[in-house]
């Protein structure tokens, strides 16, 4: 065992459809280490969010080796070691963004006290105190946002697991977000794996970016960086940034993601 | 000038607030539909009355005008449609002139089939509800259950209804149980249809949020399905209670029953007592308009404190 904390081996997963099997993903490697900030980016359909669902054991693979924090993902997400952001904010409209909070606290048998402690806590963490009598439909498209990431956090999982979280957001809101979260991750010291199709926010946020392609989905290139942890939105102006931004750019070229359709 | 303009500019005096209040809400339009089925009235009861009235101007041999056959015919005392007049004096005669415990008060009567219709709705949630929740957890339950409950709403319940009365009333249940059996027996179907389709509403990624917690089915249902399907309990619970009233009175119907609105139908009916019968469907009318709107009421308070959108 390393300290990789997800460690996939040939997996390979095929959609059964009506017409013709969908192989969403073909032949992944892929280890990420503990504490890392992991981007997987591709154009749409290239299998990054089934990756993030295989992880997450929301989708099984038809081949090949997968484990995560070294059980198989099934057993992790029964443990529940993961915390996972949707493309939606999916708040339940009944509850109000503190008991939204509190749901994954309550369904581990937590005693109403320490639910709303840690719900307080982390809504103050995402900058949403004030806002925990609202319902949803009172917060604004990155309010809600940020409250599913504190519903992710609330119950300290090792890992985040988060599909595009920001990409209904727009760019302002987006760029707001994207910092305040890198800020977040480097304080808890989660390991995060982030689906997005947007170049920036990927070299931005993460110290190792997948890029992915599709048809059928699978990995092209693993980029590290090492960029300074105390950038801020200034900082993708750089050389530095810019370089990044390139390699990842001429990576999803090479996947001819445009030319065959 | 549009009406947003005014409200936007100058904020209205109370009086033409209230003017206003009639004029965009619904008690202005309801009003004047009302005027107009109370005038329809009249002249029906003119159209069915005026054969018989003609008849005896005939025999007793006197002139009559129009106006004479018109206002005869709303006057009559067991006519063919009685006049909205006539069955007002009736509903005044019988609630507020009668002690509310009297056989022949109709507030009694209301009572007795109002009681056997809440019963009988009360059954008929918790038969639809357990059915549903059977039906959403367990497939075979699906596939049994949903085809038979389909084909008892087919059989028509008016035949059913005095076999019910009759087995039930030789087991030794009489009163109010038989009439609450037959009201379950219509409203659980709109229940159970409803609250299938509402405990199967929440959307994938609410559903994939619960598995990523590793909820349990029952977790599943009390904190994700059963919220999600009230929207839809509450519009099957309006169709339900209305039919509720109509199955408790059906089943006043062949029991020879001594009080309730079905009763009173029934004796209406067979001593010629048009006024008693037409009295007797107003009062039953109103009855089921309180109880839906009870239901209506009941909904918007819930859909509050689940934090709808005013």
């Amino acid at each position: 065992m390393s300290d990789a904390i997800i460690d996939a081996e040939g997996l390979n997963l095929t959609f059964e459809t009506a017409d013709l099997p969908v192989h969403a993903l073909s032949d992944v490697n892929l280890k990420i280490a503990k504490g890392d900030f992991v981007s997987l980016i591709g154009p749409s359909g290239c299998g990054k969010t089934t990756l993030l669902r295989v992880i997450a054991d929301l989708e099984q693979p038809t081949s090949g080796k997968i484990q995560v924090a070294g059980v198989s993902p099934e057993t992790a997400r029964l443990n529940r070691l993961y915390g996972y952001c949707f493309q939606a904010p999916v708040l339940y409209p009944w509850r109000t963004v503190m008991r939204n909070v509190m749901l994954p606290l309550e369904l581990m048998g937590m005693s109403r006290g320490e639910c709303e402690e840690r719900a307080e806590k982390h809504l103050a963490l995402v900058g949403l105190q004030g806002f925990e009598r609202k319902f949803p439909w009172q917060l604004s498209g990155g309010m809600q946002q940020r409250a599913s990431i504190a519903r992710a956090l609330c119950f300290d999982p090792e890992l985040m697991l988060m599909d595009e979280p920001f990409g209904a957001l727009d760019e302002i809101t987006r760029d707001h977000l994207n910092e305040q979260f890198l800020r977040l991750w480097q304080r808890t010291g989660k390991t995060v794996v982030f689906v997005t199709h947007s170049i920036s926010e990927a070299v931005f946020l993460s110290n190792k970016i997948v890029v992915m392609s599709p048809r059928p989905g699978r990995i092209l290139k693993i980029i590290d960086s090492n960029l300074p942890p105390d950038r801020t939105l200034d900082f993708r102006d750089t050389t530095e940034f810019l370089e990044v931004a390139h390699e990842v750019r001429v990576a999803l070229r090479e996947g001819h993601s445009y030319d065959d359709d | 000038m549009t009406t947003t303009e005014v409200v936007a500019s100058n904020p209205p005096s109370p009086r033409l607030s209230l003017l206003r209040r009639a004029y965009e809400g619904r008690a202005l339009p309801v009003s004047i539909v009302l005027v107009f089925i109370i005038i329809a009235w009249y002249a029906g009861a003119v159209y069915l009355n005026s054969p018989q009235v003609i008849e005896q101007f005939e025999r007793k041999n006197v002139e009559w005008t129009m106006g004479d056959l018109m206002a005869e015919s709303w006057e009559m005392g067991r006519p063919v449609l009685p006049s909205p007049h006539q069955v007002a004096i009736e509903l005044y005669k019988t609630t507020a002139q009668q002690n509310v415990t009297s056989k022949r008060s109709l507030i009694y009567h209301a009572y007795v089939t109002g009681s056997a219709t809440l019963l009988g709705f009360v059954l008929g949630i918790i038969l639809g509800v357990s059915l549903a929740v059977g039906i959403v957890h367990v497939l075979t339950l699906e596939r049994s259950l949903l085809p038979w409950i389909i084909a008892s709403q087919t059989v028509p319940i008016l035949a059913i209804a005095p076999m019910v009365v009759v087995i039930l009333g030789n087991l030794g249940y009489t009163g109010i149980f038989p009439k609450s059996l037959i009201s379950m027996y219509l409203c659980f179907f709109p229940v159970v249809i409803g609250m299938v389709k509402g405990l199967r509403s929440p959307d994938p990624l609410q559903m994939d949020l619960m598995r990523t917690y590793n909820a349990s089915q029952g977790q599943v249902f009390w904190k994700l399905r059963l919220a999600s399907s009230v929207p839809f309990l509450f519009t099957s619970l309006k169709v339900a209670v209305a039919i509720s009233l109509v199955g408790a009175i059906v089943g006043e119907l062949p029991t020879g029953a001594q009080a309730g609105i079905g009763a009173r139908l029934l004796s209406g009916s067979y001593y010629g007592q048009t006024v008693q019968i037409w009295s007797a469907l107003v009062v039953a009318s109103l009855l089921g308009m309180v109880l839906v709107y009870t239901v209506g009421l009941t909904e918007r308070i819930v859909a509050r404190r689940m934090g709808a959108k005013p």
